[in-house]
C-alpha cells in the first residue's frame, strides 16, 4: 500500500495536473517535498536557508551541465534538502551515506518502496 | 564557502531520500503523518482552480480587484487562500497595452496557494533564462503571439515577492457567472504565458 498514488485519476478528486503532468513524477520526489515541508514547519530550518541551498544546487547543476543529461529539478531539491539538514545538524553526511549504502545492500525483492510512511521499524522486519 | 558534500551522489535518488527520511523519523524530527498530509494536500487539493476563482472574482467585483492589486496576500486571504509561498503576493494586471509574464530566475518561487506547485517548464533552465532575454520569442514558442505594440513586462519572483498575473477578461463573456468565468481561466494565463479565451 502506498500513501501517495491511491487517487482516482479522472474523478473529482483527481490531483492538480499541469498539461497532463502529475505534480510528482516519482514517489521519492513527493517524499523529498514532504520532508522539506515538515522540517520547515517544525522550525528545523527557515525557508530562506532551504532556498539558498536550492539556488546553489541549481546553479551547480547548470555550471556542470553535461550534454544529454536531463535536468532534474527534484535532484537539486534533494541535494538542497541534504545540505540544509547537514548544516542544521539534523544529520551528518556520514550518517546519510552510511544509511543509503545499507539500503542499497538490501536483498533483491525487498520491496521496501511500498512501506513508505507506514513502517519505519526496520529492526523488526519479518517475512509474510 | 566550503561545504560538507554528501558522498552519496552516485546512490539512486530514491535511496538517498529514503535514507534521509528514515534518519529524520527515527530521531523524531519528522512525523510521517504530518509529512503525508503535506504531500496529499499538494497532490490533491491545492491547484490552479484557486487562482481561477481569484481571477473571476476580480473580473466581477471591482472593489475586490482593487484590494487584490493593492494587497495581494490580504485579498486572497479573504477567499481562504493562504499558506506557504503565499506571503508577499503581488498581482500584476494585463491590459491591451501591457502583457505580464512571471519567472523565477534563480529557482522556482511560485504562488503555491493560488496555483499549486509549478509545472516542469516553469522550473526548466531554458525557460528561466530565456524568458528574461527574449520574452516575445519564448511566448510565441509557447503559443502566445502578441501584437508587436504590446509591451511585455517580465517579473522575477523571489522569496521576497511572488507575482501572479491577472489576465484580461475575454470579450463576449459579459453574461457569464463568476463560476463560469473561473472555468475559463488556465494556469498558464495566470503565469502569463497564455491569454484567456472564451
Amino acid at each position: 500500500m502506498t500513501a501517495t498514488i491511491d487517487f482516482d485519476i479522472d474523478g473529482p478528486a483527481a490531483p492538480p495536473r499541469s498539461n497532463g503532468e502529475l505534480v510528482f513524477e516519482e514517489p521519492w520526489q513527493s517524499r523529498a517535498f514532504g520532508l522539506v515541508m515538515s522540517l520547515h514547519e517544525s522550525g528545523a530550518f527557515t525557508w530562506e536557508e532551504f532556498r539558498a541551498e536550492l539556488i546553489s544546487a541549481i546553479a551547480t547543476w547548470e555550471e556542470q551541465e553535461t550534454p544529454g543529461e536531463e535536468y532534474s529539478y527534484y535532484q537539486c531539491w534533494l541535494s538542497a534538502l541534504e545540505q540544509v539538514s547537514i548544516s542544521s545538524e539534523l544529520v551528518t553526511a556520514s550518517d546519510l551515506s552510511g544509511r543509503a549504502r545499507d539500503l542499497a545492500l538490501r536483498p533483491a525483492g525487498h520491496d521496501h518502496d511500498h512501506d513508505h510512511g507506514h513502517d519505519h521499524d526496520h529492526d523488526h522486519d519479518h517475512d509474510h | 564557502m566550503s561545504k560538507a558534500q554528501p558522498s552519496s551522489d552516485r546512490i539512486p535518488m530514491n535511496l538517498r531520500t529514503e535514507a534521509l527520511e528514515q534518519l529524520l523519523v527515527e530521531r523524531g524530527l519528522v512525523d510521517p503523518q504530518v509529512m503525508d498530509t503535506f504531500i496529499k494536500t499538494y497532490e490533491k487539493d491545492v491547484g490552479p482552480l484557486n487562482g481561477a476563482q481569484v481571477v473571476a472574482k476580480a473580473w466581477t467585483d471591482p472593489e475586490f480587484k482593487q484590494r487584490l492589486l493593492d494587497d495581494g496576500t490580504g485579498a486572497i486571504a479573504e477567499l481562504g487562500f493562504k499558506g506557504p509561498q503565499g506571503e508577499h503576493l503581488v498581482v500584476v494586471e494585463n491590459s491591451a497595452e501591457v502583457h505580464n509574464v512571471v519567472v523565477c530566475t534563480l529557482c522556482s518561487c511560485y504562488p503555491w496557494p493560488l496555483l499549486g506547485l509549478p509545472p516542469a517548464w516553469y522550473k526548466d533552465p531554458a525557460y528561466r533564462s530565456r524568458v528574461v532575454r527574449e520574452p516575445r520569442t519564448v511566448l510565441a514558442e509557447m503559443g502566445l503571439e502578441l501584437p508587436t505594440d504590446t509591451e511585455i513586462t517580465v517579473w522575477d519572483s523571489s522569496s521576497e515577492v511572488r507575482f501572479f498575473v491577472l489576465p484580461q477578461r475575454p470579450p463576449g463573456t459579459e453574461e457569464l457567472s463568476e463560476a463560469e468565468l473561473a472555468a475559463l481561466v488556465t494556469r498558464d494565463a495566470m503565469v502569463g504565458v497564455a491569454q484567456v479565451s472564451a
